[in-house]
């Protein structure tokens, strides 16, 4: 089942255009910044807004086709969305915000979570009686995310559903997010402008930016693709590196990661060992030399010049690939003068010593990622 | 109080309580056409709807004569296929007041409507509900306190109806002659002072009661509905 959204929509004078694939595995991001056109493409999806032209496909099945003249109510196209602001009813207490999208759903073939599973997977059994006003931010998050479960949907739409969080709750309810994947086999799209958020959750990302798709691909491919950087905004170009929590230091308070068969130290994850994690580390902290040495930079990673290059003066970028596959997750930028890539002579192919100091990986730019892999 | 104050009083109940019940879904309709959408003819609905708020009440009563009289379009069709007839009759009292209480309970409603968030019905348009649906089980419950407000407005302003009532169906006692209309006859006979007084105090009650009533119910519906009260 995969969710395919290729759409012109009008939105005052100017119009958006996204062609993007959610498939379903995983978690695909459309992220870009604000007023990109990330929520107008999800309410097209939803049914909420009408596009001038394009198709709204479920497995192929159309939900919108100007050309076909089909345009079904967001009823009839059964997208579970939730939205930024939750929109529970006030009126209806938790149990009845859940039950309402689960008492309008089709009866029959019931694939979808059941009522207790959801309430369990997102801990909502204390506040059922409780009416949305005497909710914190986090709980009616949470409650919305239960209620759009319910409804049985065929695919799960988000859109921005953390942005109005202080910084611990959204903390909380990433971890639930983080765990959808594994156990929901649904077309997820997930609508953000946090670049933490999409290291912790994407596995695709669509970026979106004046209205129209700029880039899509891979969450590691694109997060370290460096000529997006002034597209993504605010977060600094870097590589992002694919790892597992391989050891935990307590007395020191450092996790050891290994990335491609090296060894990183980072400040700790608090994440088991064995967990799946992403590091951003940024371009400008990564220093290369011709080999090991004994340096409080305590991070130094043996790799090969994927490529060379040039931006504004005095600057160079230099790829590392940490294999000889250098496969996403396996790769780091360097941001270096261009007088060093003449004096060490840094060329493609060449072997080089990346290195970087533990503390450049930190809060945001460490997130434990569960990789959802296709069975296939 | 008489027999005839008492049953002054108790006709103003009848007229309001049937011209209430009878324009509520009419208004409730309009003020949801007027509330939601663009589309050609609002303009001119709108101020049609508004017509008895900035007409003379006299004006509209002689309009509802033209209209549905005996020799009127509507008022002979009405008498000869169905055997209704309004003028000098209870039914003729419950349409003057309603018609005069319309504006009020369409602006009312209209603006309980608006005051509901669009976006609760978008989300339960996602969650399997038709737009029928939607509109009845998130909105009209939201906008519950506001409707009762405009039920009970429409009330008040069905009981006081004076200009249009006695220039389309007169002032008969037993059928037309509501508290208004029986203190302008108590004024116009040479020794009914008292019993004007004793009219104009129940009228002063009423409308109180009314009021009061309307308070108590709104505060109670929008506690009911969560939008009252505590909010974070």
């Amino acid at each position: 089942m995969t969710l395919t959204v290729d759409v012109q929509v009008p939105r005052g004078a100017a119009t958006v255009t996204a062609r993007l694939d959610v498939p379903p595995r995983g978690i695909t991001a459309l992220i870009g910044r604000s007023g990109a056109g990330k929520s107008t493409v999800l309410q097209a999806a939803c049914g909420l807004l009408r596009p001038a032209a394009g198709r709204v496909a479920l497995d192929g099945r159309a939900l919108f086709d100007a050309a076909a003249g089909i345009d079904l109510a967001p009823a009839a196209r059964r997208l579970g969305v939730v939205f930024q602001d939750g929109r529970l009813f006030p009126h209806r207490s938790v149990r009845g915000n859940l039950q309402y999208g689960a008492q309008r759903a089709p009866a029959g073939k019931d694939d979808g979570p059941g009522f207790d599973e959801v309430v369990a997977l997102l801990g909502l059994g204390t506040l059922l009686a409780r009416r949305p006003f005497q909710l914190s931010g986090g709980e009616r998050q949470r409650v919305a995310l239960g209620r759009a479960l319910l409804s049985r949907p065929r695919a799960l739409l988000m859109d921005e559903p953390l942005a109005s969080l202080d910084p611990p709750r959204r903390h909380e309810l990433l971890g639930y997010l983080a765990g959808l994947p594994a156990r929901l086999n649904l077309p997820i799209l997930y609508v953000t402008h946090q670049m933490d958020e999409v290291m912790r959750l994407a596995d695709r990302v669509v970026l979106m930016a004046d209205g129209a798709v700029a880039a899509s691909g891979g969450a590691l491919e694109l997060l370290s693709d460096l000529t997006l950087g002034p597209l993504v905004g605010r977060f600094e170009a870097g590589g992002v590196l694919a790892g597992v929590v391989a050891e935990q230091l307590e007395a020191w308070q450092l996790s050891v990661v290994t990335v491609a068969g090296q060894r990183i130290t980072v400040p700790q994850i608090g994440a088991p060992v064995g967990s799946a994690v992403r590091l951003r580390i940024r371009a400008r902290d990564v220093a290369l030399q011709r080999e090991v040495l004994a340096s409080s930079a305590s991070n130094q990673l043996a790799g090969t010049v994927l490529r060379v290059l040039e931006r504004e003066p005095p600057y160079a970028a230099v790829e590392i690939g940490l294999t000889p596959a250098a496969a996403p997750g396996e790769r780091l930028w360097a941001l270096v003068t261009q007088r060093s890539v003449q004096s060490l002579a840094i060329t493609p192919g060449h072997t080089m010593v990346a290195s970087f100091k533990a503390v450049a990986v930190e809060g945001r730019a460490a997130a434990v990622h569960a990789e959802t892999t296709d069975p296939a | 109080m008489t027999a005839a104050e008492l049953q002054a009083l108790w006709l103003s109940l009848q007229v309001a309580s049937a011209a209430t019940l009878a324009t509520l879904p009419i208004a409730l309709a309009l003020a949801l056409a007027l509330a939601r959408g663009r589309w050609p003819g609002k303009p001119l609905l709108e101020a049609l709807v508004n017509l008895p708020l900035v007409l003379p009440p006299v004006v509209i009563g002689y309009a509802l004569l033209l209209a549905f009289g005996r020799q009127g379009p509507l008022g002979r069709w009405l008498h000869e296929v169905f055997g209704i007839t309004f003028v000098f009759t209870f039914r003729g009292a419950v349409l003057a007041a309603a018609v005069m209480a319309l504006p009020l309970m369409v602006r009312a409603l209209r603006q309980a409507l608006e005051a509901v968030d669009r976006g609760l019905e978008d989300a339960a348009r996602t969650l399997g509900a038709s737009r029928l649906d939607a509109f009845f089980s998130v909105t009209l419950p939201l906008a519950a306190p506001g409707l009762l407000s405009g039920a009970v407005l429409g009330y008040a302003a069905s009981l006081g109806e004076f200009g249009a009532t006695i220039t389309f169906v007169s002032n008969v006692p037993g059928q037309t002659q509501t508290l208004p209309l029986a203190i302008y006859s108590a004024l116009q006979s040479a020794d009914g002072e008292a019993a004007a007084l004793r009219l104009v105090a129940c009228s002063v009650a009423l409308a109180f009661a009314a009021l009061a009533l309307a308070h108590w119910g709104s505060r109670r519906l929008a506690r009911l509905m969560g939008t009252g009260g505590v909010s974070s």
